[in-house]
């Protein structure tokens, strides 16, 4: 027994020294690559890359703080509508019904009778329609997902229909003028020199970080989309988990809504077009993996700033917008490329 | 008799691994070449370099005398090189034959001859003893044993010469087994080599004509004889240090002892049907049983994986929501499932994210977790049971089966669970680990944790539990103390239903 003791202790040191000593060599640069640092660096370098384009293309206009402001407002609308997605798409789904809830959630904030309301009562009941009609868009994305049993592609889709119709029979096609005053005074106004509607994304984005890396709701979504099996029988409620993951996105479109009818001073139905392909671009190129498990909110606030300012280099230099597209697409097949290299590199062992 | 296959200090590193430092294998026609060693020794990724699927850094593969690059799985399989994973590689959504003949579809002018291939599967289905599987089925809706036969199928129709089989009886009854050592005795007749792998030293014996061992990614002995080399060389061999296959001593289990798990007529139509078992604090019970006898169902059953047709289960007196895995964490249910890697692991994961993920609200305050907390325990945790890499930071899928399936109890063990449900706890895990997850299991119990066990290896669950619950065919057809019962009469009730 005692001898067995002794070989084993031994067999234990010797174990220890190699764990130690081997994997420090090859790990340093791939874990450089892998941390949260190095693989935002690639995102860092593009957008800085797109920034240097811009200096040198359209140097005077580009470079000075109104424009640097102007990208950060259009950045600010589909930035919240993206953080609401990381988590969705971390969670292993995906909703393709954002740009529609946008949508319904404007048009239903301004109609007549919420804007008389508002005038009564305060622009506070604009903005808790919007946020309330996301949320709720957002509940019947996630039942039908999660206790319909409808992949979340089908589902969402379905909603993107249904929602964006709805908007238009509420609106009767038309767009919809806010003609409250203190609405817009506020979400149109500034505060320390920063527009208030990027101070929202600024907040949103950090609350978004925080939820999904330091609370047990963000632990749980990287679980439920890594191994929905494993953490059910962990004993985790991953249907309940689900619906709360799309009614997050659906209140970050209600939010998105009413940053855009500051922006526009408008409701309408044709509002939040294609945002679910930007928002899902966004997230994609910032590293979320689409198979879920996977997600980071600066990548994808990074994912949004670096289309952002492709569309304004492109714009400042009077180019199409059909020629914005073509660089966009291929911005997203390149990051996403290199996104699998580094994936494969980590998972290969 | 000349070699088929040479492989000579073969090397495969990874970012952070040197997961192969200088293999050699060498491989005769027709005979049975068992790979030993235990995990993370390197066997799975020396298969991976032999059929393509890894490039190795270093080292050379030669194939009758003749050097060869195996650039990719396609160029493995044209050498005669085929596999059998552990990992069973099926399409679940196409059929039997499709699955077979996947890849080199039989066709004319590009068009799929579905006839042909029904024919032909089914000849080399006949020819593996199995000629009951219908070939236009979906894999997916066969039992794991039928799909391990398709995979065998698979690898029969490409006509390899060497196959390699990667734990093929990990997942089958012994009858099956004795069935697969006949299909594998009519291959090496035909001159296939068979490249085998188990961590059953039995079927090694019975079935092995030479041993290769490995360690830490290296060969440590080469070409010894399947059936004469003692056991106590070949783990001596395997782990570096000489220790028995023992499991530790039962402690008394006394008649006060609170009963924590009522289990009372659980039914599930097609599965089992009136089981009932009651489990004190400190025991451990066995359930004991075929594959298919209903085994691991009543397990996921009382976790309310499964929801219960009719009886129900009481935790501390308290009777669960049937169908409800929530209530029974809740109640101190833990369960270490099966099929580790897909339904208990985060794999990409942390090591203290997969031990903490159950008791999250423990490091929360108001939904904020605190890290450092959850790193300290799970550090802990780590230490105290020896898992290996120490680091609680890499991903779990870095680990060896053994210390996997550690970082599974840790879960359960920093919740302080009442009950806890071990479904094959040691598969997949080698020698050396499995007394180490043994003694676990029983100082567990020694806390006062109720433990149910199920195995397929009836040593195991004689040689570990206070009781032990004999299942046939969904109904128990024994209950008693283990050291009353020896694995003759186990056997003979699980096959016949009674003992003699």
């Amino acid at each position: 027994m005692s001898e067995a003791n002794t070989t084993e202790e031994g067999g234990t040191t010797a174990s220890k020294q190699d764990t130690v000593t081997l994997p420090a060599r090859p790990r340093s640069r791939t874990d450089l690559l892998r941390s949260g640092f190095g693989r935002n660096l690639g995102l860092v370098v593009a957008l800085v890359v797109l920034c240097l384009v811009g200096v040198a293309t359209a140097g005077d206009t580009f470079a000075t703080g109104a424009n640097v402001l102007t990208i950060l407002r259009l950045a600010a609308v589909v930035g919240v509508v993206s953080v609401g997605m990381t988590f969705v798409i971390t969670g292993g789904g995906i909703d393709l019904s954002v740009g529609a809830m946008v949508a319904l959630a404007s048009v239903w904030a301004t109609t007549l009778a919420t804007q008389q309301l508002a005038v009564d009562y305060g622009w506070i009941f604009m903005v808790s329609t919007a946020l309330v009609v996301g949320a709720a868009c957002g509940l019947v994305n996630g039942l039908l997902v999660a206790y319909g049993k409808i992949v979340p592609f089908v589902a969402t889709l379905a909603m993107l229909a249904s929602a964006r119709g709805l908007a238009e029979i509420i609106s009767d096609r038309r767009t919809q003028i806010i003609t409250v005053n203190s609405f817009a005074d506020f979400f149109g106004g500034s505060l320390i020199g920063v527009p208030v509607l990027i101070w929202i994304f600024l907040l949103v984005a950090a609350a978004g970080w925080v939820v999904l890396n330091r609370t047990t709701f963000g632990r749980r979504t990287f679980a439920v989309g890594g191994n929905a099996e494993a953490a059910r029988l962990a004993g985790i409620e991953v249907q309940r988990h689900t619906v709360a993951l799309y009614v997050l996105a659906g209140l970050c479109c209600g939010i998105a809504a009413v940053m855009l009818m500051a922006r526009t001073t408008t409701g309408s139905s044709t509002h939040g077009q294609l945002y679910e392909l930007d928002a899902i671009a966004a997230v994609v190129i910032g590293g979320t993996l689409l198979s879920g498990g996977r997600g980071t909110i600066v990548g994808t606030v990074f994912g949004v700033l670096i289309f952002t300012t492709l569309n304004n280099v492109f714009t400042l230099n009077n180019l199409s917008i059909s020629a914005q597209s073509v660089a966009k697409g291929a911005i997203i097949v390149v990051a996403v490329l290199l996104q699998q290299r580094l994936a494969r590199r980590s998972t290969s062992s | 008799m000349t070699d088929l296959l040479n492989m000579m200090g073969i090397v495969k590193e990874f970012p952070g691994v040197r997961a192969l430092d200088g293999v050699d294998l060498d491989v005769r026609a027709g005979e049975v070449h068992c790979l030993l060693g235990q995990n993370g020794a390197g066997k799975s990724t020396l298969i991976r370099v032999l059929t393509g699927a890894h490039q190795p850094d270093a080292g050379m593969i030669r194939i009758n005398d003749e050097a060869v690059q195996l650039n990719s799985p396609t160029a493995a399989i044209q050498r005669g090189i085929a596999a059998i994973y552990q990992e069973l590689d099926l399409v679940p959504d196409l059929t039997v034959a499709e699955n077979i003949f996947l890849g080199h579809e039989p066709s004319r002018y590009g068009f799929s001859r579905t006839h042909e291939a029904n024919t032909k599967a089914r000849s080399i289905l006949q020819g593996l003893g199995h000629p009951e599987i219908p070939t236009h089925r979906s894999v997916g809706s066969l039992p794991a044993a039928g799909q391990q036969v398709v995979s065998m199928a698979r690898a029969l129709s490409r006509e390899a010469r060497l196959i390699v089989m990667d734990e093929p009886s990990a997942v089958l009854d012994p009858e099956e087994v004795s069935n697969l050592f006949r299909v594998i005795r009519g291959l090496t007749d035909s001159g296939v080599a068979v490249v085998y792998i188990s961590h059953r030293l039995e079927e090694i014996r019975e079935i092995g004509d030479r041993v290769t061992v490995l360690k830490d990614g290296a060969t440590v002995a080469t070409g010894l004889d399947a059936r004469e080399t003692p056991t106590k060389e070949l783990i001596q061999l395997m782990t570096g240090r000489s220790i028995e296959y023992v499991f530790p001593p039962r402690n008394e289990v006394p008649d006060t002892a609170p009963v924590v798990l009522e289990v009372v007529d659980l039914s599930r139509p097609g599965e089992f049907a009136g089981v009932g078992f009651d489990v004190r604090a400190g025991e451990i019970l066995g359930l004991a049983g075929l594959v298919g006898s209903g085994r691991s169902e009543v397990l996921e059953t009382l976790y309310g994986a499964r929801r219960a047709a009719t009886g129900f289960v009481r935790v501390d007196g308290a009777v669960l929501r049937p169908g409800r895995v929530q209530d029974a964490v809740k109640a101190g249910v833990g369960l270490a499932p099966e099929e580790r890697k897909s339904q208990a692991l985060l794999l990409d994961e942390a090591v203290f994210k997969n031990i903490t993920v159950s008791t999250l609200g423990r490091f929360a305050s108001s939904g904020f977790l605190n890290s450092r907390a959850e790193r300290e325990e799970a550090r802990k945790l780590a230490v105290a049971l020896d898992v290996r890499p120490a680091g609680v930071d890499q991903p779990v899928r870095n680990l060896s089966g053994g210390n996997q399936q550690k970082v599974v109890l840790a879960r359960w063990l920093l919740r302080e669970c009442r009950v806890l449900l071990l479904d094959e706890p040691t598969r997949g895990v080698d020698v050396g680990a499995r007394s180490e997850i043994y003694g676990l299991i029983r100082s567990l119990a020694s806390n006062g944790v109720a433990i149910v066990l199920v195995s397929s290896e009836v040593e195991e669950v004689l040689g570990l539990s206070d009781r032990v619950v004999v299942l046939r065919e969904g109904r128990a057809v024994h209950t008693g103390p283990a050291q009353e019962i020896d694995e003759h009469q186990v056997l003979d009730l699980v096959m016949e239903g009674s003992a003699r």
